[in-house]
Protein backbone atom coordinates (compact mmCIF):
# COMPACT_ATOMS: atom_id res chain seq x y z
CA UNK A 1 0.00 0.00 0.00
CA UNK A 2 2.57 2.32 0.87
CA UNK A 3 4.57 1.33 -2.12
CA UNK A 4 1.28 2.44 -4.65
CA UNK A 5 1.07 5.79 -2.67
CA UNK A 6 4.63 6.67 -3.36
CA UNK A 7 4.84 5.44 -6.64
CA UNK A 8 1.51 7.67 -7.51
CA UNK A 9 3.00 10.50 -6.44
CA UNK A 10 5.73 10.08 -8.22
CA UNK A 11 3.53 9.73 -11.35
CA UNK A 12 1.45 12.20 -10.56
CA UNK A 13 5.60 14.38 -10.27
CA UNK A 14 6.12 13.13 -13.97
CA UNK A 15 2.41 14.49 -15.33
CA UNK A 16 2.84 17.54 -13.68
CA UNK A 17 6.40 17.87 -15.54
CA UNK A 18 4.56 17.18 -18.60
CA UNK A 19 1.80 18.89 -18.63
CA UNK A 20 3.89 22.20 -17.43
CA UNK A 21 6.64 21.40 -20.70
CA UNK A 22 3.55 21.12 -22.69
CA UNK A 23 1.62 24.58 -22.33
CA UNK A 24 5.24 26.26 -22.55
CA UNK A 25 4.37 27.62 -19.22
CA UNK A 26 8.28 27.11 -18.68
CA UNK A 27 10.72 27.77 -21.75
CA UNK A 28 11.20 24.06 -23.64
CA UNK A 29 14.87 25.31 -23.62
CA UNK A 30 15.03 24.48 -20.77
CA UNK A 31 12.58 22.32 -19.35
CA UNK A 32 12.10 19.38 -21.89
CA UNK A 33 9.10 17.16 -21.30
CA UNK A 34 9.87 14.00 -19.31
CA UNK A 35 9.15 11.58 -22.79
CA UNK A 36 11.91 13.51 -24.63
CA UNK A 37 14.57 13.62 -21.69
CA UNK A 38 14.09 9.73 -21.12
CA UNK A 39 14.33 9.50 -24.92
CA UNK A 40 17.19 11.08 -24.87
CA UNK A 41 18.51 8.52 -22.37
CA UNK A 42 17.06 5.44 -24.07
CA UNK A 43 19.14 6.86 -27.37
CA UNK A 44 22.01 7.60 -25.41
CA UNK A 45 22.32 4.77 -23.77
CA UNK A 46 21.59 2.45 -26.95
CA UNK A 47 23.21 4.52 -30.08
CA UNK A 48 25.24 7.09 -28.15
CA UNK A 49 28.13 7.13 -25.82
CA UNK A 50 25.75 7.71 -22.64
CA UNK A 51 26.81 4.43 -21.50
CA UNK A 52 30.63 5.08 -21.73
CA UNK A 53 30.74 8.38 -20.27
CA UNK A 54 28.72 6.86 -17.15
CA UNK A 55 31.25 4.75 -16.88
CA UNK A 56 34.72 7.13 -16.69
CA UNK A 57 32.76 9.40 -14.06
CA UNK A 58 32.06 6.27 -12.14
CA UNK A 59 35.88 4.87 -13.05
CA UNK A 60 37.05 8.98 -11.79
CA UNK A 61 35.19 8.90 -8.69
CA UNK A 62 36.04 5.57 -7.09
CA UNK A 63 39.64 5.49 -7.82
CA UNK A 64 39.50 9.02 -5.98
CA UNK A 65 37.46 7.56 -3.38
CA UNK A 66 39.73 4.04 -3.06
CA UNK A 67 42.82 6.33 -2.75
CA UNK A 68 41.03 8.50 0.15
CA UNK A 69 39.86 5.22 1.41
CA UNK A 70 43.08 3.74 2.12
CA UNK A 71 45.05 7.15 3.05
CA UNK A 72 42.13 8.38 5.53
CA UNK A 73 41.94 4.35 7.47
CA UNK A 74 45.58 3.92 7.34
CA UNK A 75 46.39 7.36 9.09
CA UNK A 76 43.42 7.78 10.84
CA UNK A 77 44.69 4.07 12.61
CA UNK A 78 47.85 5.51 13.42
CA UNK A 79 47.10 8.83 14.61
CA UNK A 80 43.50 7.58 16.58
CA UNK A 81 45.92 4.97 18.16
CA UNK A 82 47.88 6.95 20.16
CA UNK A 83 46.68 9.93 22.58
CA UNK A 84 49.69 12.02 21.91
CA UNK A 85 49.38 11.90 18.22
CA UNK A 86 45.56 13.34 18.87
CA UNK A 87 46.56 15.78 21.24
CA UNK A 88 49.41 17.37 18.91
CA UNK A 89 47.52 16.86 15.25
CA UNK A 90 43.50 17.16 15.90
CA UNK A 91 43.30 20.97 16.30
CA UNK A 92 44.74 21.37 13.16
CA UNK A 93 42.65 18.83 11.54
CA UNK A 94 39.48 20.12 12.84
CA UNK A 95 40.55 23.59 11.56
CA UNK A 96 41.10 22.12 8.14
CA UNK A 97 38.06 20.14 8.43
CA UNK A 98 35.09 22.66 7.11
CA UNK A 99 37.44 24.35 4.10
CA UNK A 100 35.81 23.70 1.16
CA UNK A 101 37.07 20.54 -0.55
CA UNK A 102 36.68 22.26 -4.00
CA UNK A 103 38.79 25.29 -3.03
CA UNK A 104 41.74 23.05 -3.25
CA UNK A 105 41.00 22.82 -7.09
CA UNK A 106 43.08 26.13 -7.68
CA UNK A 107 45.76 24.80 -5.64
CA UNK A 108 46.03 21.20 -7.91
CA UNK A 109 44.99 22.76 -10.98
CA UNK A 110 48.67 24.80 -10.42
CA UNK A 111 50.60 22.30 -9.40
CA UNK A 112 49.24 19.20 -11.76
CA UNK A 113 47.78 21.60 -14.78
CA UNK A 114 44.34 19.89 -16.31
CA UNK A 115 45.43 16.15 -16.30
CA UNK A 116 43.60 13.19 -14.83
CA UNK A 117 46.00 13.73 -11.90
CA UNK A 118 44.81 16.64 -10.79
CA UNK A 119 40.66 15.24 -10.87
CA UNK A 120 42.14 12.22 -9.00
CA UNK A 121 44.52 14.38 -6.66
CA UNK A 122 40.73 16.81 -5.76
CA UNK A 123 38.83 13.64 -5.22
CA UNK A 124 41.07 11.74 -2.72
CA UNK A 125 41.59 14.87 -1.09
CA UNK A 126 37.96 16.15 -0.74
CA UNK A 127 36.73 12.55 -0.05
CA UNK A 128 39.90 11.58 2.31
CA UNK A 129 38.75 14.01 5.04
CA UNK A 130 35.05 12.09 6.47
CA UNK A 131 37.30 8.91 6.49
CA UNK A 132 40.53 10.29 8.18
CA UNK A 133 38.47 11.70 11.09
CA UNK A 134 35.72 8.99 11.38
CA UNK A 135 38.02 6.28 11.67
CA UNK A 136 40.33 8.68 14.45
CA UNK A 137 37.25 8.93 16.26
CA UNK A 138 36.43 5.14 16.05
CA UNK A 139 39.97 4.69 17.47
CA UNK A 140 39.61 7.29 19.65
CA UNK A 141 36.10 5.71 20.87
CA UNK A 142 37.82 2.24 21.95
CA UNK A 143 36.79 1.12 25.45
CA UNK A 144 39.54 1.61 27.85
CA UNK A 145 39.44 -1.93 29.32
CA UNK A 146 40.01 -3.14 25.66
CA UNK A 147 43.46 -1.45 25.83
CA UNK A 148 43.79 -3.58 29.11
CA UNK A 149 42.98 -6.44 27.43
CA UNK A 150 45.71 -5.64 24.40
CA UNK A 151 48.05 -5.02 27.18
CA UNK A 152 47.42 -8.01 29.59
CA UNK A 153 47.56 -10.76 25.93
CA UNK A 154 51.03 -8.50 25.34
CA UNK A 155 49.89 -7.67 21.50
CA UNK A 156 52.04 -5.62 19.75
CA UNK A 157 50.88 -2.38 18.75
CA UNK A 158 50.20 -3.61 15.02
CA UNK A 159 48.44 -6.46 15.91
CA UNK A 160 46.11 -4.46 18.71
CA UNK A 161 45.47 -2.38 15.51
CA UNK A 162 44.11 -5.22 13.88
CA UNK A 163 42.24 -7.79 16.04
CA UNK A 164 40.88 -4.95 18.20
CA UNK A 165 41.67 -1.21 16.69
CA UNK A 166 39.79 -1.88 13.66
CA UNK A 167 37.10 -3.81 14.34
CA UNK A 168 36.00 -1.15 16.83
CA UNK A 169 36.30 1.81 14.59
CA UNK A 170 34.66 -0.14 11.58
CA UNK A 171 31.20 1.39 11.88
CA UNK A 172 32.76 4.97 12.01
CA UNK A 173 34.83 4.36 9.36
CA UNK A 174 32.34 2.92 7.06
CA UNK A 175 30.03 6.05 7.81
CA UNK A 176 32.29 8.18 7.01
CA UNK A 177 33.50 6.09 3.45
CA UNK A 178 29.56 6.35 2.76
CA UNK A 179 29.31 10.42 3.45
CA UNK A 180 33.45 9.81 1.55
CA UNK A 181 31.12 8.58 -1.82
CA UNK A 182 29.50 11.48 -2.15
CA UNK A 183 31.32 13.78 -1.95
CA UNK A 184 33.46 11.57 -4.48
CA UNK A 185 30.60 11.79 -7.40
CA UNK A 186 30.45 15.86 -6.58
CA UNK A 187 34.02 16.02 -6.88
CA UNK A 188 34.35 13.96 -9.74
CA UNK A 189 31.60 16.13 -11.48
CA UNK A 190 33.06 19.47 -10.87
CA UNK A 191 36.64 18.12 -12.12
CA UNK A 192 35.08 16.70 -15.43
CA UNK A 193 33.40 20.04 -15.75
CA UNK A 194 36.47 22.07 -15.29
CA UNK A 195 39.07 19.93 -17.13
CA UNK A 196 38.86 18.00 -20.52
CA UNK A 197 38.59 14.53 -19.26
CA UNK A 198 35.52 12.27 -20.35
CA UNK A 199 32.58 11.79 -18.29
CA UNK A 200 29.02 13.14 -17.74
CA UNK A 201 30.03 15.70 -16.14
CA UNK A 202 30.93 17.73 -19.00
CA UNK A 203 28.48 15.96 -20.90
CA UNK A 204 25.95 18.10 -18.87
CA UNK A 205 27.74 21.07 -19.33
CA UNK A 206 28.10 20.89 -23.09
CA UNK A 207 24.74 19.44 -23.52
CA UNK A 208 23.73 23.08 -21.47
CA UNK A 209 25.90 25.07 -23.56
CA UNK A 210 24.37 23.80 -27.14
CA UNK A 211 20.88 23.71 -25.43
CA UNK A 212 20.04 20.29 -25.98
CA UNK A 213 17.97 20.12 -22.91
CA UNK A 214 16.64 16.57 -23.22
CA UNK A 215 20.16 15.20 -23.14
CA UNK A 216 20.83 17.83 -20.13
CA UNK A 217 18.29 16.37 -18.13
CA UNK A 218 19.22 12.61 -19.43
CA UNK A 219 22.62 13.13 -17.95
CA UNK A 220 21.49 14.29 -15.04
CA UNK A 221 19.16 11.88 -13.95
CA UNK A 222 21.87 9.65 -14.69
CA UNK A 223 23.93 11.10 -11.58
CA UNK A 224 20.86 10.68 -9.76
CA UNK A 225 20.99 7.00 -10.60
CA UNK A 226 25.17 6.99 -9.80
CA UNK A 227 24.57 8.75 -6.28
CA UNK A 228 21.40 6.31 -5.54
CA UNK A 229 22.96 3.17 -6.43
CA UNK A 230 25.99 4.25 -4.54
CA UNK A 231 24.17 4.78 -1.35
CA UNK A 232 21.99 1.49 -1.59
CA UNK A 233 25.20 -0.47 -1.98
CA UNK A 234 27.24 1.04 0.81
CA UNK A 235 24.31 0.69 2.99
CA UNK A 236 24.37 -3.12 2.22
CA UNK A 237 27.98 -3.21 3.18
CA UNK A 238 27.06 -1.62 6.07
CA UNK A 239 24.39 -4.06 6.84
CA UNK A 240 26.24 -6.91 6.47
CA UNK A 241 29.19 -5.98 7.91
CA UNK A 242 28.11 -4.44 11.12
CA UNK A 243 25.37 -7.63 11.40
CA UNK A 244 27.76 -8.56 14.53
CA UNK A 245 26.61 -5.49 16.58
CA UNK A 246 23.30 -6.22 16.95
CA UNK A 247 23.85 -9.71 18.82
CA UNK A 248 25.82 -8.14 21.81
CA UNK B 1 43.97 21.99 29.79
CA UNK B 2 47.63 22.35 29.88
CA UNK B 3 48.50 20.42 26.62
CA UNK B 4 46.29 22.93 24.64
CA UNK B 5 49.39 24.59 23.64
CA UNK B 6 50.15 21.03 21.44
CA UNK B 7 47.69 22.10 19.11
CA UNK B 8 49.53 25.21 17.83
CA UNK B 9 52.89 23.51 17.17
CA UNK B 10 51.75 21.56 14.02
CA UNK B 11 50.75 24.45 12.02
CA UNK B 12 53.44 26.87 13.37
CA UNK B 13 55.99 24.39 12.26
CA UNK B 14 54.57 24.06 8.98
CA UNK B 15 54.17 27.11 8.07
CA UNK B 16 57.52 27.86 9.03
CA UNK B 17 58.78 25.05 6.68
CA UNK B 18 56.58 26.36 3.93
CA UNK B 19 57.95 30.17 4.38
CA UNK B 20 61.60 28.22 4.51
CA UNK B 21 61.25 26.09 1.46
CA UNK B 22 60.21 28.83 -0.61
CA UNK B 23 62.37 31.27 0.62
CA UNK B 24 63.62 33.24 -2.91
CA UNK B 25 61.78 30.32 -4.94
CA UNK B 26 60.17 31.89 -7.63
CA UNK B 27 56.94 29.39 -8.20
CA UNK B 28 53.97 30.10 -10.30
CA UNK B 29 51.95 27.61 -8.46
CA UNK B 30 52.79 27.97 -4.84
CA UNK B 31 54.06 30.77 -2.17
CA UNK B 32 55.75 31.83 0.76
CA UNK B 33 52.75 32.14 4.06
CA UNK B 34 54.66 35.39 4.06
CA UNK B 35 53.67 36.41 0.70
CA UNK B 36 50.40 35.00 1.08
CA UNK B 37 49.90 37.39 4.19
CA UNK B 38 50.81 40.71 2.20
CA UNK B 39 48.43 39.57 -0.33
CA UNK B 40 45.76 39.20 2.18
CA UNK B 41 46.26 42.76 3.54
CA UNK B 42 46.39 44.09 0.23
CA UNK B 43 43.14 42.49 -0.55
CA UNK B 44 41.65 43.77 2.32
CA UNK B 45 42.58 47.14 1.57
CA UNK B 46 41.83 47.65 -1.70
CA UNK B 47 38.08 45.56 -1.47
CA UNK B 48 38.75 42.95 -3.24
CA UNK B 49 38.56 40.71 -0.69
CA UNK B 50 35.59 41.99 1.16
CA UNK B 51 33.11 42.25 -1.99
CA UNK B 52 34.26 38.53 -2.87
CA UNK B 53 33.48 37.14 0.52
CA UNK B 54 30.40 39.39 0.46
CA UNK B 55 28.91 37.39 -2.56
CA UNK B 56 29.86 34.11 -1.11
CA UNK B 57 28.13 34.70 2.37
CA UNK B 58 25.59 36.45 0.54
CA UNK B 59 23.80 33.68 -1.70
CA UNK B 60 24.99 31.17 0.92
CA UNK B 61 22.22 32.65 3.36
CA UNK B 62 19.89 33.82 0.68
CA UNK B 63 20.25 29.39 -0.14
CA UNK B 64 20.10 28.40 3.40
CA UNK B 65 16.62 30.40 3.72
CA UNK B 66 15.04 29.68 0.67
CA UNK B 67 16.36 25.83 0.76
CA UNK B 68 15.99 25.38 4.61
CA UNK B 69 12.69 27.26 4.62
CA UNK B 70 11.19 24.92 2.01
CA UNK B 71 12.96 21.47 3.41
CA UNK B 72 11.52 22.72 7.35
CA UNK B 73 8.31 23.72 6.05
CA UNK B 74 7.98 20.35 3.94
CA UNK B 75 9.89 18.26 6.77
CA UNK B 76 7.28 19.42 9.37
CA UNK B 77 4.30 18.72 7.34
CA UNK B 78 6.16 14.86 5.97
CA UNK B 79 6.72 14.57 10.06
CA UNK B 80 3.27 15.23 11.28
CA UNK B 81 1.26 12.89 8.78
CA UNK B 82 2.38 9.44 8.41
CA UNK B 83 -0.15 9.85 5.27
CA UNK B 84 2.19 12.30 3.66
CA UNK B 85 5.03 10.81 4.49
CA UNK B 86 4.16 7.32 3.13
CA UNK B 87 3.22 9.41 -0.36
CA UNK B 88 6.41 11.26 -0.33
CA UNK B 89 9.25 9.25 0.23
CA UNK B 90 9.37 7.34 -2.42
CA UNK B 91 9.65 11.20 -4.58
CA UNK B 92 12.16 12.19 -1.73
CA UNK B 93 14.28 9.26 -2.08
CA UNK B 94 14.73 9.46 -5.87
CA UNK B 95 15.18 13.04 -6.05
CA UNK B 96 17.51 13.33 -2.94
CA UNK B 97 20.70 11.66 -4.40
CA UNK B 98 21.35 13.92 -7.50
CA UNK B 99 24.52 15.58 -6.72
CA UNK B 100 24.02 19.33 -6.24
CA UNK B 101 26.79 20.15 -8.85
CA UNK B 102 24.84 17.91 -11.39
CA UNK B 103 21.75 20.85 -11.17
CA UNK B 104 24.75 23.81 -12.37
CA UNK B 105 23.79 23.52 -16.11
CA UNK B 106 20.29 23.66 -15.47
CA UNK B 107 20.15 26.45 -13.07
CA UNK B 108 22.46 27.89 -16.04
CA UNK B 109 20.03 27.64 -18.96
CA UNK B 110 17.53 28.83 -16.65
CA UNK B 111 18.92 31.83 -14.64
CA UNK B 112 22.54 32.67 -16.51
CA UNK B 113 25.52 33.55 -14.78
CA UNK B 114 24.77 35.69 -11.42
CA UNK B 115 23.38 35.18 -7.62
CA UNK B 116 20.39 33.38 -8.99
CA UNK B 117 22.06 29.94 -10.27
CA UNK B 118 24.28 30.00 -7.34
CA UNK B 119 21.30 30.73 -5.19
CA UNK B 120 19.26 27.95 -6.38
CA UNK B 121 22.28 25.62 -6.46
CA UNK B 122 22.73 26.23 -3.17
CA UNK B 123 18.97 26.01 -2.30
CA UNK B 124 18.42 22.38 -3.74
CA UNK B 125 21.89 21.43 -1.69
CA UNK B 126 20.16 23.06 1.66
CA UNK B 127 16.49 21.44 1.03
CA UNK B 128 17.02 17.62 2.12
CA UNK B 129 18.77 17.44 4.72
CA UNK B 130 16.78 20.27 6.40
CA UNK B 131 13.48 18.17 5.27
CA UNK B 132 14.69 14.54 6.58
CA UNK B 133 16.20 16.09 9.78
CA UNK B 134 13.28 17.74 10.61
CA UNK B 135 10.74 15.01 10.18
CA UNK B 136 13.04 12.94 12.26
CA UNK B 137 12.93 15.94 14.88
CA UNK B 138 9.22 15.77 14.55
CA UNK B 139 9.28 11.96 14.68
CA UNK B 140 11.32 11.87 18.11
CA UNK B 141 8.65 14.74 19.77
CA UNK B 142 7.30 12.79 22.83
CA UNK B 143 3.80 11.84 21.91
CA UNK B 144 2.29 13.24 24.96
CA UNK B 145 2.36 16.88 23.61
CA UNK B 146 0.20 15.82 20.68
CA UNK B 147 -2.31 14.75 23.46
CA UNK B 148 -1.85 17.91 24.91
CA UNK B 149 -2.40 19.74 21.92
CA UNK B 150 -5.97 17.77 21.86
CA UNK B 151 -6.75 18.01 25.54
CA UNK B 152 -6.58 22.00 25.33
CA UNK B 153 -8.16 21.77 21.39
CA UNK B 154 -5.57 23.34 20.10
CA UNK B 155 -5.78 24.28 16.22
CA UNK B 156 -3.40 22.50 14.08
CA UNK B 157 -1.28 25.57 13.48
CA UNK B 158 -1.62 26.69 17.03
CA UNK B 159 -0.60 22.96 17.99
CA UNK B 160 2.28 23.31 15.87
CA UNK B 161 3.89 26.47 16.71
CA UNK B 162 2.93 26.37 20.26
CA UNK B 163 3.93 23.04 20.76
CA UNK B 164 5.67 20.91 17.96
CA UNK B 165 8.50 23.32 16.99
CA UNK B 166 9.82 24.80 20.31
CA UNK B 167 9.71 20.67 21.10
CA UNK B 168 11.89 20.10 17.88
CA UNK B 169 13.62 22.99 17.97
CA UNK B 170 17.18 21.94 19.37
CA UNK B 171 17.17 18.93 16.34
CA UNK B 172 16.07 21.67 14.04
CA UNK B 173 18.82 23.81 15.18
CA UNK B 174 21.51 21.15 14.41
CA UNK B 175 19.85 21.09 11.00
CA UNK B 176 20.50 24.29 10.35
CA UNK B 177 24.04 24.08 11.32
CA UNK B 178 24.60 21.21 8.72
CA UNK B 179 22.77 23.47 6.30
CA UNK B 180 24.96 25.86 6.57
CA UNK B 181 27.81 24.49 6.30
CA UNK B 182 26.85 22.81 3.49
CA UNK B 183 25.71 26.29 1.96
CA UNK B 184 29.41 27.44 2.25
CA UNK B 185 30.87 24.18 0.62
CA UNK B 186 28.18 24.59 -2.23
CA UNK B 187 28.51 28.17 -2.67
CA UNK B 188 32.53 27.79 -3.02
CA UNK B 189 32.12 24.79 -5.27
CA UNK B 190 29.64 26.42 -7.32
CA UNK B 191 32.00 29.44 -8.26
CA UNK B 192 34.97 26.94 -8.96
CA UNK B 193 32.59 25.70 -11.33
CA UNK B 194 30.34 28.00 -13.23
CA UNK B 195 29.68 31.22 -11.60
CA UNK B 196 31.93 33.90 -12.19
CA UNK B 197 31.55 35.51 -8.58
CA UNK B 198 32.81 35.05 -4.94
CA UNK B 199 35.35 33.60 -3.39
CA UNK B 200 35.70 30.52 -5.24
CA UNK B 201 35.83 32.51 -8.45
CA UNK B 202 38.81 34.91 -7.03
CA UNK B 203 40.61 31.76 -6.31
CA UNK B 204 40.16 30.14 -9.91
CA UNK B 205 41.44 34.04 -11.11
CA UNK B 206 44.18 33.96 -8.78
CA UNK B 207 45.48 30.57 -9.55
CA UNK B 208 45.04 31.75 -13.91
CA UNK B 209 46.23 34.63 -13.72
CA UNK B 210 49.59 33.25 -12.10
CA UNK B 211 49.19 34.99 -8.66
CA UNK B 212 49.44 32.05 -5.96
CA UNK B 213 50.35 34.74 -3.53
CA UNK B 214 46.46 35.66 -3.94
CA UNK B 215 45.39 32.18 -4.02
CA UNK B 216 46.78 30.91 -1.11
CA UNK B 217 45.21 34.38 0.98
CA UNK B 218 41.71 33.47 -0.06
CA UNK B 219 42.54 30.06 0.76
CA UNK B 220 43.07 30.72 3.83
CA UNK B 221 40.31 33.24 4.87
CA UNK B 222 37.61 30.84 3.20
CA UNK B 223 39.27 28.26 5.85
CA UNK B 224 39.09 30.60 8.36
CA UNK B 225 35.73 31.54 7.28
CA UNK B 226 33.74 28.20 7.54
CA UNK B 227 35.81 27.45 10.85
CA UNK B 228 34.82 30.32 12.27
CA UNK B 229 30.97 30.19 10.95
CA UNK B 230 31.35 26.70 12.42
CA UNK B 231 32.67 27.46 15.43
CA UNK B 232 30.20 30.04 15.96
CA UNK B 233 26.85 28.42 15.17
CA UNK B 234 27.93 25.44 17.29
CA UNK B 235 28.64 27.62 20.54
CA UNK B 236 25.31 29.35 20.46
CA UNK B 237 23.62 25.54 20.11
CA UNK B 238 25.42 25.50 23.17
CA UNK B 239 23.94 28.15 24.74
CA UNK B 240 20.52 28.12 23.17
CA UNK B 241 19.72 24.74 24.08
CA UNK B 242 22.14 24.45 27.58
CA UNK B 243 18.81 22.72 29.45
CA UNK B 244 18.51 19.94 26.32
CA UNK B 245 21.11 17.08 26.67
CA UNK B 246 22.01 14.01 24.21
CA UNK B 247 22.97 16.63 21.25
CA UNK B 248 25.93 16.04 19.56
Amino acid sequence: MRWIKGIAVVAALLCLWQAMAASGFVSRVFLPSPIAASQALLNGLTHGNLGLLTLNTIEHMTYGWLLACLIGIGLGSLIGISSTLRAWLMPTLEVLRPLPASSMVPVFIGLFGFTPNMVLAVIAFGSLWPVLLATIHGFASIEPRLNEVGRMLRLSRAAFIWKIGLPNALPDALAGMRLALTVALILAIVGEMLTSQQGLGRAILFAARSFRSADLFAGVMLLGLIGLCCNALLAAVERRALSWQNHR
Amino acid sequence: MSGKWRGWVVPLVLVSAAEFAMHGVQSYALAAPSAAASAFAELAADGTLWRATFETLGSALAGVVLGGGLGLVLGLWLGLSRTVADAASLSVELLRPIPSVAMIPIALLAFGFGWRLEIAIIAFACLWPMLVLTKSAVAQVEPRLFEVAQVLRLTPMSSVLKLIIPAALPRIFVAFRLCVGVALVVAVTVEIAANPQGLGYSMILAQQTLHPENLFAMLAWTGLLGWSIGAGLLSLQRRLFAHYGGLQ
